[in-house]
């Protein structure tokens, strides 16, 4: 269910600060937004600027101090009780104990789904990330990539309305993670689920968006709205386009001017824009 | 590209394999020190005198290895039918049973008070150091106390071998069951997992190898605990008391003393070869499994 404006996720004027009232440190000032059915929105800024807060928020595994977040048109807690969302971690959180398909399967034996349910919704999203040779290894003795491929199985294992992800492929490859990208987008496009992507590669950003929220640190603010107007489906043509350099170069002066003045010199060598590409 | 399986396994018969060449080189070192240092030998009509003298080395100190299993196989006492060694084994299993009760208890009552503590931090605070406490009271001076409130019988032993078992078993499953990973447990939360669901599906599962590892340790104590506490606990049979027994007959037969702590020293290594064996089975298939 969706409200009737159409929002999944809406943030209206959320603050969270952590530690004492005394010693606070503000990790996100004043955040606004709303995200509509079956976007695909990233949200880039820098280290610190409380993208994965914001994440974790609308996810209730945190608590706003405050401002209201409604999720699926309830509040952020209601949506988790009723399992909304399914999450994505850096690391994909799989447990040694269990096999690939057994670890797709943990939340429907949370969630109490009958055994022929949970086996056939099972071999489904195990071929939907093309891991059916696979259902019987063990996590461990899979590839970072097949992993993470697992940890997006069982997150869309009980056709949540909402993926949230959290650097999902961070800590992989540079090849993987192109890899990766293609895979979850023609997810996106096949399941129409609606996907809020955190991340601080510009690249990966723009390339997977519907959307790119553009933040500042300190305290974590939203500068920015970035649309990204790339046709779909997007591949291999879209990444050597000159409209997705465009938008990149866009999303980076956005990041860019969210920093504030930068000291003499410091922006201006080739280095600093690569190691900005990274950080994002 | 399919992934060799990651754990390296040894083959169990080559632990196997060490453990009795480990044995038999105890043995060969045994009767070394009786060569070198023993009194005479005198067989088959051959005197060996070795050259010093070692005062641990002698018959009465250290007998034969051959002396002890050939007295394994002589009667208990002069004209009785039953055999040393059958009398032995008979109570290996007596003390065995007993070990395996408080083994048990101990271990069910140690995941319990883990179990508590992870749920509810207030109870370990008041009680973990009682826990830790409990374990620097000698076991002499408490099994009088144990025996005095439940009388002389088999349940004074099951609760000393109770006794030593339980703490491993705690303090490893308070890790244990601290063991998984933050982030599954904020997994756990975004399913809005109950408790009970986190405990069953992820702390349990992720705290069989603390488990084992605790059950390794108490295997051996549960059976020391067994044969100590049958003394001041009057029972009459099992290895503790054939202890007792063939102490006071020492000076006269010395391998019947020695006959018992082998097949104490056995009864301890079954023991734990079983739950290792039991270990590799349930921990097969996870990283863990190549580990002691």
């Amino acid at each position: 269910m969706t409200t009737t404006d159409g929002s999944v996720v809406s943030l209206s004027h959320v603050d969270k600060t952590f530690g004492t009232p005394a010693a606070a440190t503000t990790a996100l000032a004043d955040i606004s937004l709303e995200i509509r059915r079956g976007e695909f929105v990233s949200l880039i800024g820098p280290s610190g600027c409380g993208k994965s807060t914001l994440l974790r928020l609308i996810g209730d595994l945190t608590e706003p101090t405050a401002g209201t977040i409604r999720v699926n048109g309830k509040p952020a807690l209601q949506a988790r009780l009723d399992r909304d969302y399914g999450m994505v971690f850096q690391a994909p959180v799989l447990f040694d104990w269990r096999t690939v398909e057994e670890n797709v399967r943990l939340p429907l034996e949370l969630f109490g789904q009958d055994k022929g349910t949970q086996a056939s919704r099972t071999a489904e999203m195990l071929e939907l990330v093309d891991l059916t040779d696979f259902a019987r290894y063990r996590p461990y003795e899979l590839s970072g990539g097949m992993q993470q491929r697992v940890a997006i199985a069982r997150a869309l294992a009980f056709s949540p309305l909402l993926l949230l992800m959290d650097e999902p492929f961070g800590a992989l490859d540079e090849m993987t993670r192109e890899r990766m990208n293609s895979e979850v987008l023609s997810i996106w496009q096949r399941t129409g689920i609606t996907v809020v992507f955190v991340t601080h590669s510009i690249p990966e950003a723009v390339f997977l968006s519907t959307r790119v929220v553009v933040m500042s640190a300190r305290p974590g603010r939203i500068t920015r709205l970035v649309d990204v107007d790339l046709p779909q489906p997007r591949g291999l043509a879209t990444r050597e386009s000159v409209r997705y350099f465009e938008l990149i170069t866009e999303v980076r002066e956005a990041l860019r001017a969210g920093e504030g003045p930068v000291p003499e010199g410091g922006l201006s060598s080739p280095e600093r824009t690569a190691a900005e590409g990274g950080i994002g | 590209m399919p992934v060799a399986p990651a754990v390296p396994t040894r083959r169990p018969g080559s632990r196997i394999l060490f453990f009795g060449l480990f044995v038999v080189g105890i043995l060969v070192a045994w009767e070394l020190l009786k060569f070198i240092g023993g009194d005479p030998w005198r067989y088959f009509g051959v005197t060996w005198r070795p050259p010093i003298e070692l005062w641990f080395a002698s018959d009465i100190n250290l007998p034969h290895v051959w002396a002890i299993v050939a007295r394994i196989f002589q009667p208990l006492t002069s004209g009785s039918a039953e055999s040393l060694g059958s009398y032995l084994f008979f109570q290996s299993l007596y003390t065995w049973r007993e070990a395996f009760i408080g083994f048990v208890v101990g271990g069910v009552l140690g995941v319990a008070i883990a179990t508590a503590f992870v749920h509810f931090s207030l109870v370990e605070r008041a009680f973990l150091p009682y826990v830790v406490a409990s374990q620097t009271i000698p076991i002499v001076a408490l099994a009088p106390m144990i025996v005095f409130f439940v009388g002389h019988n088999i349940t004074a032993v099951v609760i000393i071998a109770t006794y030593l078992s339980f703490f491993p078993v705690t303090i490893a499953m308070l890790r244990g069951l601290r063991s998984p990973d933050p982030r599954a447990l904020e997994l756990m939360r975004s399913y809005a997992a109950t408790r009970r669901a986190i405990l069953f599906k992820v702390r349990f599962p992720a705290s069989v190898p603390y488990l084992f590892t605790a059950m390794k340790i108490t295997a051996t104590a549960s059976v020391v605990g067994a044969i100590v506490g049958e003394g001041p606990g009057g029972i009459q049979a099992g290895l503790g008391r054939a202890i007792l027994f063939f102490s006071q007959s020492y000076s006269i037969a010395p391998e019947k003393l020695w006959a018992a702590i082998w097949f104490t020293a056995v009864l301890g290594v079954a023991f734990y070869g079983v739950i290792r064996a039991i270990e590799v089975r349930i921990l097969r298939g996870r990283p863990e499994a190549a580990g002691v």
